[in-house]
């Protein structure tokens, strides 16, 4: 199951040349540029693990892209993402995010039924992936 | 100036692989990289060499965008700098406006400068140095960097000095992301030369050698008038004559740092002539007397003595 979080995910992977070209609109709007990586897809895991810190005053995407491929290197077989911060409205807004690495195989979510008081049932999802223990997720 | 975009491969060699002939001059006109190197002739004064070397990379970068348009490959041409020169030459000031001419000519995509010394990139401490050379890196990325006073990067008297890395990691760049980045590294002549004979892998790696020549007396008379011009001042005859004769003196004087030595001389004068006014108490001042500085205020400096 593709994981379609985040901007352009029901599109094909993009391309490194598109993610530059994303990144190069992003960073012409002054936006600050943030890598992260995480092995735990649930969408309401809102805390992605940083790539070093998000960077600001960069001018071209060149310098960005180092950092992507960096985090690919190091973190392969994971989710990767980049965000794209704007501070007009004095912190920083998420006004980007698009995920640039997935893992070569993504098993899914489960539906859990849980059973509570008066035969009433409580859904939740949980993936596939996240139950086995936290680095040997997508081995 | 910066409003005009950068050159872009146009007409009908983008459609086919390659066209049959190109037209040099067109291809100059439309970079637009003539109205900086005019300019440059205007505003900087004296350094004929640098002039004409800079005139050469460019006439060097648009018979690559012709080649390219003809098909020719020939991998782009290397363009990392080092300016060396004895201090207030112009070396700053030559390397904005290098980024300016390389931008116009579509070499570099930003044309921004990042002008960083051994602090921006060196750390203080084991682990620090690579992330912070590489911060500026990503920052000066379709731009130049300029690094000052390059050659405090490497201490030789101490073997365990992070300089080295910051070095190596530069190196790295240089070689890998030519497309991205120019480096120029900047300093005075005698010092350089010793910085780059201890370190022969970045001295291969630079291709422009520019020597920046100290400037005549009737040039720093010249940037002393454009100098204070720019500041809305003027000199006197008298002053005029106190500046035909201090600025041979103060040549001789240690320390002696061309351009900037002049500044500061002027902004010396500056704060001469305020107190000149300020003693002339009681006294109605035109704008004549506000923008007149006269000869005693020169003169009042101590290589007269």
């Amino acid at each position: 199951m593709k994981l379609t979080q985040g901007t352009f995910s029901f599109l094909p992977e993009l391309t490194d040349t598109e993610i530059k070209a994303q990144i190069g609109y992003a960073l012409a709007q002054g936006w600050a540029i943030g890598v992260e990586y995480t092995d735990d897809p649930h969408p309401r895991n809102f805390y992605w693990e940083l790539w070093g810190n998000p960077m600001f005053d960069l001018k071209d995407a060149a310098g960005a892209m180092l950092e992507v491929t960096a985090c690919r290197k190091a973190h392969s077989k994971v989710y990767i993402r980049v965000n794209a911060f704007d501070a007009t409205r004095g912190f920083e807004t998420t006004r980007l995010s698009f995920i640039v690495n997935r893992p070569a195989k993504e098993p899914g979510f489960h539906l859990k039924r849980n059973e509570i008081g008066g035969r009433q049932i409580q859904y939740t999802i949980e993936s596939y992936a996240t139950q086995k223990p936290e680095g040997e997720r997508y081995e | 100036m910066n409003a005009t975009p950068p050159l872009e491969i146009i007409g009908a060699a983008t459609d086919t692989a390659a066209a049959d002939y190109v037209d040099l001059s067109a291809l100059l006109a439309e970079s637009h990289v003539n109205e900086v190197l005019d300019e440059l002739d205007i505003e900087l004064i004296g350094l004929k060499p640098v002039k004409a070397r800079i005139r050469d990379i460019a006439a060097l970068l648009v018979v690559e965008r012709a080649r390219k348009l003809l098909g020719l490959v020939g991998g782009s041409p290397s363009l990392h700098m080092s300016f060396t020169g004895n201090p207030g030459t112009g070396k700053t000031t030559v390397a904005m406006r290098m980024a300016q001419i390389l931008h116009r000519l579509g070499y570099v995509r930003k044309g921004h400068l990042i002008a960083v010394t051994r602090d921006d990139l060196v750390g203080q401490y084991i682990g620090h140095t690579a992330p912070k050379t590489k911060e500026i890196l990503k920052k000066a990325m379709g731009g130049v960097l300029f690094i000052d006073e390059a050659y405090y990067l490497y201490r030789p008297e101490n073997e365990r000095d992070y300089g080295q890395e910051a070095i190596e990691i530069l190196l790295q760049v240089m070689e890998n992301q030519r497309d991205d980045l120019v480096v120029i590294l900047a300093g005075y002549a005698d010092r350089m030369d010793t910085f780059f004979r201890s370190n022969p892998g970045l001295s291969s790696r630079i291709a422009h050698h520019l020597d920046f020549p100290d400037y005549a007396p009737t040039e720093l008379e010249e940037i002393a008038e454009r100098m204070l011009m720019s500041m809305q001042y003027r000199l006197s005859p008298s002053a005029l004559a106190a500046l035909h004769e201090y600025i041979p003196l103060r040549m001789q004087q240690p320390h002696f740092a061309n351009a900037r030595s002049i500044r500061n001389a002027l902004d010396r004068a500056r704060l001469r002539q305020a107190n000149r006014l300020f003693a002339q108490k009681g006294r109605k001042l035109g704008r004549d007397d506000l923008m007149t500085i006269e000869g005693e205020d020169l003169r009042i400096s101590r290589v007269f003595e």
